[in-house]
C-alpha cells in the first residue's frame, strides 16, 4: 500500500473538483464528496501508518523539469515520518468535514467552504508525503491560500477581509525566507531532495556561520507559518473563519506543518546546532508569552488561538533541546487532536450560544453533555494532566529542557505549563460552571445535533488515550535509538506539580461565582493586565512596521509622479516643441514620423563617423 | 514541413488582414471585427504549425533568408529557435484575445482592425528576425499602430501619453540603431546577421574600447522598452490611457520586447561588455523590482496599480539576464512569458471593472465578489497569480530566477525578496479593496461577466495553470537557446 500513497492526497482533489463542477447543483449534498473521500483517505491513511510501523518504507520519484544540467523531479516519500502525519490529518480533516456539515448548514456560501476545505487537506497531504523542498513549498504556499480564503469566508466584514490578508502577508515574510534558504542550499548541493539535503551539506563543509545562516532562513518558514515570535501575530485574527476552519488549519493542521517542516529538515539543523538554541529559545519565549496573553482572553476563540500559539512553541522547544524532532512530533500528534477536538468543543459551544464571549457564558454544562464532556477531556489534554495524552508529549520536552544547558528555556516552559493548566481551568470553569451570565442566550442554548457530537467524541479517545498508549513506542519509531529525556525526580515533581498547581489557582480565582477578588487583582496589576490585554504590544509594532512601509510606498509613487516624471515634462520648451510637432503626427502623416526617422538615423550616423568610426 | 515559408506566412497574414480590413465598408464594423478574427487565427494556425514541426535542440530552423538592400549587406533573414517559437506563441495568443476584448470598440472600427494587424505583424517579425535591421524595422513599425491605438481610441491624456509612449520609443530605438551601425562598422564583416556577428565573438572582435560604448547604446535603446527605472516614465502614462486591448498587447508582449532584445541582442552580440556590466544590470534589476513594487503598493488607481507592478516583474527578467546562469536565463525567459498571461489578464480585468463602473478608483470598489461573483473570482485568480502563488505560472518564473541569481548576486536576492513581500502586500490590498467587504450600493446589479469576457480571460486562466503545473511545456524547448547564450557569455 505504501508504494500508492499518492492515492491518499488524490482523493481529496478529486472531491475538490467535484465540488467545484457539481456543487451548484448539489447544493449541501455536495459534502459528501469530501466526506466520503475522506473516509477512503482515513482509511488508507491509517493503512499506511500500520504497514509502515511494521517496516514497510517507499519513495517514488518521476521527472519533473530538467533546467540545463539540473533535474528537477517530483515524488513522495513514506518513511515512519510522513506515515505518522498520514494517520492523523486525514482522520482530524475527516471529522472536521462531517462535522461541519452541521455546523456550516444553511450557510449561504457552504459550497465554496467544502471546496477550499478539500483544496487544502490536499495541499496539506502533498505537503506531508513530498520528497523534495520544492513540491513541499508549493503545497505549503496552497495551503496558505486556503487559510487566506477560508479565514475570509465572510468576508463581507471588513474586520475578516483584513484578518485574511494580515494572515497571508505575514506568513508571506516568512516564506520569502524560506525560499532564499532554499536557494542558499540549492546553489550549494544543486538539488532539493530532502534526503539529500544533509549529507550534501555536509559534504560541502560549510563555514558554520554559514549553516546557521541557511537553517535560520529555513527557519522563517516555519516561524511564520507555525506562528513563532514576532510573526505569530496573524494566527489570533484568523480566528474570523469559520470555526471548523480553526480547528483544522488553525490548530491540528497547517500551523503543525511549519513544525513538520523542522522535522522533515532536522539533519539539516543538526548541523547548526547554534540555529538549534535558536529555535528552542523561540519556541520556550513564545510558548510562555502566548500563555500570558491567553490568560485575560475573553473570546474563547481567543484562549484556544493563543493556546496554540503557546503550544507550538512547545513543538519548537522540544525541536531545540531534545536532539531529535521525536518529541516535538509526537506533541505535534497529541495536540493535534485535543486542540482540535477544543476548536470544535468551542464551535459547538458558540452553535449553542451564538457568542464566543465567555462571560456571557456559564453553567452550560446541563446543557451540553456532549460537548462539556469531551472539552474537559481535550483541556485535561492541554493542561498536561497525566494520563490524558498532553502530558505525555510535553512531559519529555520539558524534561529534555531540563537536562540542556539553558534553564531559562526550562523555566520559560515551566511557567507556560503552569499558565496552561491556568487558563484552561479559567475557560471552563467560566464556560460550563457557576450561575448562567446571561439568561437568554442560557435558555436558548441546546446541544449541537448528532453530525457534530459524534466527531467530538471520536476525537476525545485519542485525544485522552493516545499518550498511554503509543508514548512508548512513537519516539523509537520516528528515529531509532531515541528515549524520551527523563529529567529524574526533580524535574518529574516540577513538572507535575506546576500544572496541578495552575489549576488549583484557576479554581480559586474561578470557582465561586465572586468577581471581587479578580476585579482587585486586575486593580493591583493594572500595569501588567493592560500589557497582557495589548497582547505585548506585538501587533502595534507590526501595524507600525506597515505604516513605514506604506510611507517609504507613497514616498516613493510621489518621487515617480514628481520628480522623475516632472523630469520629462520639465523639459519644458521641448516638451512643448514636441507637442506641436506631435499635433502634425495626430494628423494623420505617417511620412513626417518615417522623416524623423530618417533624420535621426542620419544625425546618429554622422555623430558616428566623428567620433572616430 | 520546413520547405514552406511559414514564418512569413504568420507574419504577414495580419498585414494581408490589414489590407483587407482597408476594403471593408466603414458602417460593417462587425465585417472588419471578423476579418481580424481570421487574420489572426490563420496566423495563430501558422505558429502552431510551427511549434508542431519545431525540434527542440536543433538550434535555428525554419530559415529564410533573401537579400534585402544587397548594397547595405541587409538580408530578409527569419528563423526560430526555442525562444523565438516561445515568444511567437504568446504574440499569436495575445493577439486574438486582445482583438476580441476589442469587440467593444464601436469607434472607427475599421480603422482600429488594419493597425492592430499592422502591429501584429510587426511583432510577430521582431520575434524571429536574425538581421539587426530587420529587427529595427519591426521594431519602429511596432511603434506606428501602437501610437494611433493610444492616441485615437484611449482615455485621459490619451495625446500626451501617445507622444510620450512615441518620444521615449522612437528615443529608444535610435539610440539602439546607432549602437547596431557603430557594431556594422567595428567588425567590418559587413553583415547585419545576428548568428553570423555572433560567431564573430569567438574570433576576431569589436575593439575593446568600443564594445562598452556599442553595448551601452543597445542596452540602452532596449531598456527604453522593457522599461528599465527610470526610463519608464512613460509607460504608467500609457498603459493607464490606453483602450484595453492597447495596454493588454503593450504589457503582455511589447514589454517582452527589450528583454527579448537583451537576450538576442546586447547580451549575446557583446556578451564581453555584458559580464562587464552584470552588476550594474542586476542593481537596476533590483531598482526595478523594489521601486516598481513600492510605487504599485501606493497606487489608488487600479491601472496604475497594475503598470507599476509590470515595472516591478521586468526586474526579475533584468535580474535572470544579468545573472547570465542557466537557471536565471531559463526563469527570466519563463517569467516573460508568464508575466504575458497574468499582465493581459489583469488589464483585461481592468478593463472588465472599468466597462462596468466608469471609475478605476480602487477605494471605490468594494464587495465586489458579491456584486460580480464570477469575474470577482477570476480577479481573485488573477492577483493570486501576480503575487507568485505557487502552481501558477508566476511563481516558477521568479523562483528560477532568483535561485539561479544566488550563487551570482546573493545580496541583490536578498533585496529582491523584500520586492516580493511588497508584491504580496499591494496585489493582497487590492484584492482586500476591491473584491472584499460589504457589497455597496452604487455597484449593486452590476451586469454579470459577459460569456466574450470569459473566453477572453478563461485561456489566460488556463496556460497560466498549465504552466505552473508542467513548466517543462516549455523550458524544454528553451534549453538550447538559452545554453548557447549562457555559453556566450561565458567568452570574455
Amino acid at each position: 500500500m505504501v508504494g500508492y500513497a499518492w492515492i491518499v492526497p488524490a482523493l481529496p482533489l478529486a472531491a475538490y473538483i467535484l465540488t467545484v463542477f457539481a456543487g451548484r447543483r448539489l447544493g449541501e449534498r455536495a459534502a459528501y464528496f469530501g466526506v466520503v473521500a475522506l473516509g477512503i483517505a482515513t482509511v488508507l491513511g491509517v493503512t499506511i501508518l500500520i504497514q509502515a510501523a511494521g517496516g514497510a518504507r517507499a519513495h517514488v520519484s518521476v521527472p519533473w523539469l530538467q533546467i540545463g544540467p539540473y533535474s528537477v523531479p517530483m515524488g513522495f516519500t513514506i518513511d515512519p515520518l510522513s506515515a505518522v502525519m498520514l494517520g492523523m490529518v486525514p482522520l482530524v480533516a475527516w471529522m472536521i468535514e462531517i462535522y461541519s456539515m452541521g455546523y456550516m448548514h444553511k450557510d449561504p456560501e457552504f459550497n465554496r467552504f467544502y471546496c477550499n476545505v478539500n483544496l487544502f487537506v490536499t495541499a496539506m497531504l502533498v505537503a506531508v508525503i513530498a520528497d523534495n523542498f520544492l513540491l513541499f513549498l508549493m503545497a505549503w504556499e496552497i495551503m496558505g491560500l486556503c487559510s487566506y480564503l477560508l479565514i475570509g469566508h465572510w468576508y463581507k466584514d471588513p474586520g475578516n477581509a483584513r484578518a485574511a490578508t494580515k494572515a497571508f502577508l505575514v506568513t508571506r515574510i516568512g516564506d520569502v525566507g524560506l525560499m532564499a534558504g532554499i536557494w542558499w542550499i540549492f546553489s550549494v548541493t544543486h538539488t532539493f531532495q530532502f534526503d539529500q539535503l544533509a549529507p550534501a551539506l555536509h559534504a560541502a563543509a560549510l563555514a558554520p556561520a554559514v549553516l546557521t545562516a541557511i537553517v535560520l532562513l529555513v527557519f522563517m518558514g516555519p516561524l511564520g507559518k507555525s506562528a513563532q515570535l514576532p510573526l505569530h501575530i496573524w494566527l489570533p485574527d484568523a480566528m474570523a473563519g469559520p470555526t471548523p476552519v480553526s480547528a483544522l488549519i488553525h490548530a491540528a493542521t497547517m500551523v503543525a506543518v511549519g513544525v513538520y517542516l523542522v522535522a522533515r529538515t532536522y539533519p539539516i539543523f543538526q548541523l547548526a546546532p547554534s540555529a538549534l538554541v535558536w529555535v528552542g529559545y523561540i519556541g520556550a519565549i513564545t510558548a510562555f508569552m502566548a500563555a500570558t496573553i491567553a490568560c485575560v482572553q475573553t473570546d474563547i476563540k481567543k484562549v484556544l488561538a493563543y493556546s496554540t500559539v503557546s503550544q507550538l512553541g512547545y513543538m519548537m522547544l522540544g525541536m531545540g533541546v531534545a536532539g531529535s524532532m521525536a518529541a516535538g512530533m509526537f506533541h505535534l500528534i497529541t495536540h493535534a487532536f485535543f486542540k482540535g477536538l477544543l476548536f470544535l468543543g468551542a464551535g459547538s459551544i458558540i452553535h449553542a450560544v451564538e457568542t464566543q464571549e465567555m462571560h456571557k457564558m456559564g453553567g452550560l454544562f446541563r446543557k451540553l453533555k456532549a460537548t462539556s464532556i469531551t472539552f474537559l477531556i481535550a483541556s485535561l489534554a492541554l493542561a498536561g494532566i497525566p494520563p490524558f495524552s498532553g502530558y505525555f508529549s510535553k512531559d519529555p520536552i520539558l524534561a529534555a529542557a531540563y537536562n540542556s544547558p539553558y534553564p531559562i528555556m526550562f523555566w520559560l516552559g515551566l511557567l507556560g505549563a503552569f499558565l496552561t493548566a491556568y487558563y484552561m481551568t479559567r475557560a471552563c470553569l467560566l464556560t460550563f460552571f457557576g450561575k448562567p451570565r446571561d439568561q437568554h442566550t442560557y435558555d436558548h442554548a441546546h446541544e449541537s445535533p448528532a453530525v457534530m457530537t459524534v466527531p467530538l467524541w471520536v476525537m476525545a479517545v485519542p485525544a485522552a488515550l493516545l499518550g498511554l498508549f503509543v508514548s512508548g513506542g512513537f519516539g523509537g519509531f520516528l528515529s531509532p535509538g531515541y528515549t524520551p529525556a527523563d529529567g529524574g525526580a526533580g524535574a518529574t515533581v516540577l513538572t507535575l506539580s506546576f500544572p496541578l498547581l495552575g489549576v488549583l489557582v484557576g479554581a480559586l480565582i474561578y470557582g465561586s461565582g465572586r468577581t471581587e477578588f479578580r476585579v482587585a487583582a486586575i486593580r493591583a496589576l493594572k500595569p501588567l493586565y493592560v500589557f497582557l490585554k495589548q497582547k505585548w504590544y506585538f501587533d502595534q509594532l507590526g501595524l507600525a512596521l506597515m505604516y513605514i512601509v506604506l510611507g517609504v510606498a507613497w514616498i516613493a509613487a510621489a518621487f515617480d509622479r514628481y520628480v522623475v516624471d516632472g523630469i520629462v515634462n520639465g523639459l519644458g520648451a521641448l516638451a512643448g516643441l514636441l507637442g506641436r510637432a506631435g499635433r502634425v503626427l495626430a494628423d494623420g502623416s505617417a511620412q513626417a514620423y518615417m522623416l524623423t526617422l530618417l533624420l535621426a538615423v542620419a544625425v546618429g550616423l554622422i555623430a558616428l563617423q566623428l567620433i572616430g568610426g | 514541413m520546413q520547405g514552406f515559408p511559414w514564418l512569413s506566412t504568420a507574419i504577414f497574414l495580419p498585414l494581408l488582414g490589414a489590407l483587407v480590413t482597408l476594403f471593408v465598408p466603414e458602417a460593417a464594423a462587425k465585417t472588419a471585427r471578423a476579418v481580424a478574427l481570421v487574420f489572426l487565427s490563420l496566423s495563430a494556425l501558422c505558429v502552431l504549425i510551427i511549434a508542431l514541426g519545431f525540434h527542440a535542440g536543433q538550434g535555428f530552423q525554419y530559415v529564410e533568408q533573401a537579400p534585402w538592400m544587397p548594397a547595405l549587406h541587409v538580408t530578409y533573414f527569419l528563423a526560430v529557435d526555442g525562444l523565438s517559437l516561445v515568444m511567437l506563441g504568446l504574440t499569436a495568443v495575445i493577439g486574438i484575445i486582445a482583438a476580441i476584448a476589442a469587440f467593444g470598440i464601436t469607434d472607427r472600427v475599421k480603422l482600429f482592425y488594419t493597425l492592430f494587424l499592422l502591429l501584429q505583424t510587426a511583432l510577430l517579425g521582431i520575434f524571429c528576425a536574425e538581421d539587426l535591421i530587420l529587427f529595427v524595422f519591426f521594431f519602429d513599425v511596432m511603434l506606428i499602430p501602437m501610437y494611433f491605438i493610444i492616441g485615437i481610441w484611449g482615455h485621459g491624456r490619451r495625446e500626451y501619453s501617445a507622444l510620450k509612449f512615441l518620444i521615449f520609443t522612437v528615443a529608444g530605438s535610435v539610440v539602439m540603431l546607432v549602437g547596431i551601425l557603430a557594431l556594422y562598422f567595428q567588425t567590418g564583416q559587413q553583415t547585419f546577421s545576428i548568428p553570423a556577428l555572433a560567431q564573430l565573438v569567438t574570433t576576431q572582435h569589436v575593439p575593446v574600447q568600443w564594445q562598452d560604448w556599442i553595448f551601452l547604446l543597445i542596452f540602452a535603446g532596449l531598456a527604453v522598452k522593457l522599461p528599465v527605472v527610470p526610463l519608464h516614465t512613460w509607460l504608467p502614462d500609457a498603459h493607464v490611457d490606453a483602450p484595453t486591448a492597447g495596454s493588454v498587447v503593450l504589457a503582455a508582449v511589447m514589454l517582452k520586447v527589450g528583454a527579448y532584445g537583451f537576450i538576442r541582442v546586447s547580451h549575446y552580440l557583446l556578451p564581453a561588455a555584458a559580464s562587464h556590466f552584470a552588476a550594474f544590470i542586476a542593481v537596476l534589476g533590483v531598482i526595478n523590482i523594489v521601486y516598481g513594487a513600492l510605487a504599485a503598493t501606493a497606487q489608488h488607481d487600479f491601472k496604475k496599480l497594475v503598470a507599476y507592478s509590470s515595472v516591478s516583474h521586468m526586474g526579475f527578467v533584468l535580474l535572470g539576464i544579468a545573472a547570465g546562469t542557466q537557471l536565471a536565463v531559463t526563469g527570466a525567459i519563463f517569467e516573460m512569458v508568464s508575466h504575458g498571461l497574468v499582465a493581459g489578464m489583469l488589464f483585461l480585468l481592468v478593463g472588465v471593472f472599468y466597462d462596468r463602473t466608469h471609475t478605476r478608483e480602487m477605494t471605490r470598489f468594494g464587495g465586489m465578489y458579491t456584486t460580480l461573483g464570477t469575474g470577482g473570482g477570476i480577479l481573485g485568480f488573477a492577483g493570486m497569480a501576480n503575487l507568485g502563488l505557487p502552481a501558477l505560472s508566476g511563481f516558477i518564473g521568479e523562483f528560477f530566477v532568483l535561485a539561479g541569481t544566488f550563487t551570482v548576486f546573493r545580496i541583490a536576492v536578498f533585496w529582491a525578496i523584500l520586492g516580493i513581500v511588497l508584491i504580496a502586500g499591494y496585489n493582497l490590498w487590492m484584492m482586500q479593496k476591491i473584491l472584499m467587504g460589504p457589497e455597496k450600493e452604487e455597484w449593486k446589479g452590476l451586469p454579470r461577466i459577459t460569456r466574450r469576457e470569459l473566453v477572453t480571460l478563461v485561456p489566460l486562466m488556463a496556460f497560466c495553470i498549465l504552466l505552473g503545473l508542467f513548466p517543462a511545456s516549455i523550458i524544454h524547448v528553451l534549453h538550447g537557446p538559452v545554453q548557447q547564450f549562457v555559453a556566450h557569455l561565458g567568452v570574455k
